[in-house]
């Protein structure tokens, strides 16, 4: 179904963050429209999310150039759980910037960049065209690059310098994936490309193209080999940054693996067993490397790896079921990822280190607070019933189904590794006896803020927390729509249709 | 043409790929720059390369009926390369800060990353 | 490089090429031009000058922060691409007026876009090259 206004929330994006440049003196002002702006971003994904789910897909064309040809963009289930997604957590991030970020960032402009590159995760996810995916790519990129880097800190420039290469490195494999694909099928359209793909008869070829889009993406969704850049530079910027990095970042690459791998690479059984060795080897490594950090924002990146791995894990058993494991895990990670790093914020403006040694005594001073934390904790290891439970659970089930036993011991592996980490970094920051810490004089602790910005932090991290223990304790609408996303990527056809029209 | 163009491309991504393991951060950002222009050519190759026929519909014709050159791949060139220009500004000033600040341009020597709390 | 032939060319050379950039703004939808180019032309223009006439000179004839113009641009983009939105079409979509404008030719969404861009391109490339020039 034609629908004009599925842009919007692109739009609204970079219509407030053209306000926010407008008023880029005015540091109270900024965060004043940033916060209602997402609000008002929030409220037109959950419109648009009731729209879609009650009438389907929608598609519009952009320049009303007809679908092969002009630019499609196409909001499904998928896309719009995802963009819905986006919009909560940069809401939960605007509100804890509100608090968090240091007046000299807001002055560097971080407020519009942070919008600019929710624009961009909202163009990525309502994309239909291969090519606009790949800008979209790099409008979500140039502007990490600028929140990654505001500030200058000798760490934070280094950690960029990094993450920038690796990216650019990613954006180039992309772009000579994308060639490689028009050369063999003349078309950028991805429900066209589905067609065409499947028509050609050197597989060969094919598969080599589908290995440039799983070395691309994975660069950016930080899978095993490709993984190195994620713990180097994640915990350099200020939490805020590190929270809208960690919960959306990597989670762009696995929304564009699972849509560029059910709709125009349908893999054949190589394929399917390269995901799955290095969905397992993801897992480990991630696992392994959180268990020897010691600063808490290097564990909390280590832990994003690890459970990439089980997203990925997923499409490699490639099944409905799997999918629908997937998916629910995507929902669940987006938002705790995002708290988690928003909780190591918390803890270091309170504290003033990121170091576990250092940490202790968190449960003593601030039961309130550490309960409130101890909910995304618990959520990431999967305690029935907070939320990560029933992903697992699925993603078990699927593994199951398909009698990949070695995949589901790494998945129930990985599970206990994070059991493991979570509780050493619960008895090491909450339980054990604290010592005083020195001051230290570049830190503006969190008593010395004023306490609108205490509770925009609190608040922020309340909000999420809600809604994970909403996904844990409402599984059953969360799994209605997860099953519907999984039944529609795995039968791309009502896709195709809702672009191409009737066939 | 074909075959000089595939040598060529070759070449831009052998040395952007060389540089990019060297050391120096200069030398990175160069080969960033080269592998840039390496997959713009790739798309050009790809897009079939098509001598003296322009995709321009007569006056006295309705429809294009002589093969003609597909005017795509330059249109995806052009944003690929404005893209490459903003990313590739960022980046020296990048180098630029980064040297200024850790005092080396070194890749080896960028530890500060890994320094345990 | 303070030569006085520079200098005196650069002062001539600014007005001409500011022109020239409009020039090839308004050719652009059916000839090769447009906004980008125009841009680019605009921004060379003040390049040359502070070439000539050093950064604080060309700095008092812009009067305003070149990165001013970024978002002005965009409002004009983002004008001209949710235009057709209230006629009931797709984003984009381009929109004319039915006769010509004298001069300027036939006026439709995809001029102000390209004004858009135009606007967007000499922010951007100006408050680059001042900001490396100023830092070297």
């Amino acid at each position: 179904m034609s629908n004009p206004y599925i842009v919007l929330p692109i739009i609204f994006q970079l219509f407030l963050a053209i306000l926010l440049m407008f008023c880029w003196t005015q540091k109270n002002l900024q965060k004043l429209v940033s916060t209602v702006g997402s609000l008002i971003a929030v409220a037109i994904a959950v419109i648009m999310f009731a729209q879609v789910w009650k009438s389907g897909t929608l598609v519009t064309q952009a320049g009303n150039w007809g679908a092969p040809f002009g630019i499609t963009f196409v909001a499904d289930t998928f896309s719009v759980l995802m963009v819905l997604l986006t919009t909560l957590s940069g809401l939960a991030v605007s509100v804890f910037s509100v608090g968090a970020v240091r007046n000299a960032r807001v002055k560097f402009g971080y407020f519009p960049i942070l919008h600019f590159l929710i624009m961009g995760l909202c163009g990525a996810f309502l994309a239909g065209d291969i090519f606009n995916l790949y800008v979209w790519f790099e409008i979500i990129i140039i502007s990490s690059f600028v929140l990654i880097t505001i500030g200058g800190e000798k760490a934070q420039l280094e950690g960029s310098i990094k993450y920038v290469t690796m990216n650019l490195l990613a954006s180039v494999v992309f772009l000579t994936a994308i060639a490689v694909l028009y050369g063999l099928t003349g078309s950028l359209n991805m429900a066209d490309l589905s067609l065409k793909v499947a028509e050609i008869e050197n597989r060969g070829l094919v598969n080599v193209t589908a290995i440039l889009f799983l070395v691309g993406f994975g660069i950016k969704s930080a899978v095993f080999p490709l993984y190195f850049w994620l713990p180097a530079s994640y915990h350099t910027p200020p939490p805020a940054i590190s929270a809208i990095f960690g919960g959306l970042l990597t989670k762009v690459g696995i929304y564009a693996l699972l849509r560029v791998f059910t709709l125009i690479f349908i893999p054949d059984a190589f394929m399917i067993t390269l995901i799955s060795i290095m969905a397992a080897l993801t897992i480990l490594s991630g696992g392994i490397g959180a268990m020897i950090q010691n600063n808490i924002r290097k564990i909390f990146s280590y832990l994003i790896i690890c459970h990439i791995g089980f997203m990925l894990a997923g499409l490699g058993m490639y099944t409905e079921l799997a999918i629908l494991g997937t998916v629910f895990y995507l929902v669940h990670d987006i938002i705790v990822k995002t708290n988690l790093f928003m909780v190591s914020g918390l803890i270091f403006k309170i504290k003033g280190t990121y170091s576990l040694r250092l940490l202790g005594g968190f449960y003593k001073d601030y039961p309130k607070l550490s309960l409130l934390m101890a909910i995304p904790l618990f959520s990431l290891v999967g305690i029935p019933p907070l939320s990560g439970f029933w992903a697992k659970f699925y993603l078990i089930r699927g593994g199951l189904e398909v009698d990949n036993l070695v995949l589901v011991g790494f998945i129930i592996l990985g599970s206990f590794l994070t059991l493991f980490i979570i509780a050493r970094f619960w008895s090491e920051a909450f339980w054990k006896t604290g010592e005083e810490l020195p001051k230290k004089l570049k830190v503006k602790y969190y008593h010395e803020l004023k306490p609108l910005k205490q509770k925009a932090m609190v608040v922020s991290i309340l909000f999420l927390a809600f809604i994970s223990l909403g996904i844990g304790l409402g599984a059953e609408y969360v799994i209605q729509v997860a099953s519907r996303v999984a039944e529609e990527l795995m039968n791309p056809q009502s896709y195709i249709e809702a672009v191409l029209g009737k066939l | 043409m074909e075959i000089l163009l595939v040598i060529i491309i070759g070449l831009l991504y052998a040395a952007g790929i060389y540089m990019i393991l060297r050391r120096s951060l200069v030398k990175l950002i160069i080969g960033l720059i080269l592998l840039g222009n390496g997959a713009n050519m790739l798309i050009f190759l790809l897009g079939r390369v098509v001598k003296g026929h322009p995709p321009i519909i007569g006056p006295t014709e309705k429809i294009l009926a002589d093969m003609y050159a597909d005017p795509l791949p330059q249109a995806l060139i052009l944003t690929a390369i404005v893209i490459s220009f903003g990313l590739q500004a960022f980046a020296i000033i990048l180098v630029k800060m980064a040297y200024k600040v850790v005092k080396t341009d070194d890749l080896d020597e960028m530890n500060a990353t890994d320094e345990d709390l | 490089m303070k030569t006085i032939i520079f200098q005196t060319a650069s002062n001539y050379l600014l007005p001409l090429l500011l022109l020239f950039s409009v020039f090839i703004l308004l050719r652009g939808h059916y000839l090769p031009g447009g906004g980008f180019v125009g841009g680019l032309i605009a921004s060379i223009a003040f390049v040359i000058h502070s070439f000539a006439n050093g950064l604080e000179k060309t700095r008092s004839i812009i009067k305003f922060h070149p990165g001013f113009l970024m978002p002005v641009g965009l409002v004009f983009a983002i004008g001209a691409g949710a235009a057709p939105w209230f006629v009931g079409q797709p984003f984009m979509t381009g929109l004319w007026f039915e006769d010509p404008i004298p001069v300027i030719g036939m006026v439709g969404s995809a001029l102000f876009f390209d004004t858009g861009v135009f606007l967007v391109v000499i922010g951007v490339s100006l408050t680059i090259i001042f900001t490396i020039s100023e830092t070297l």
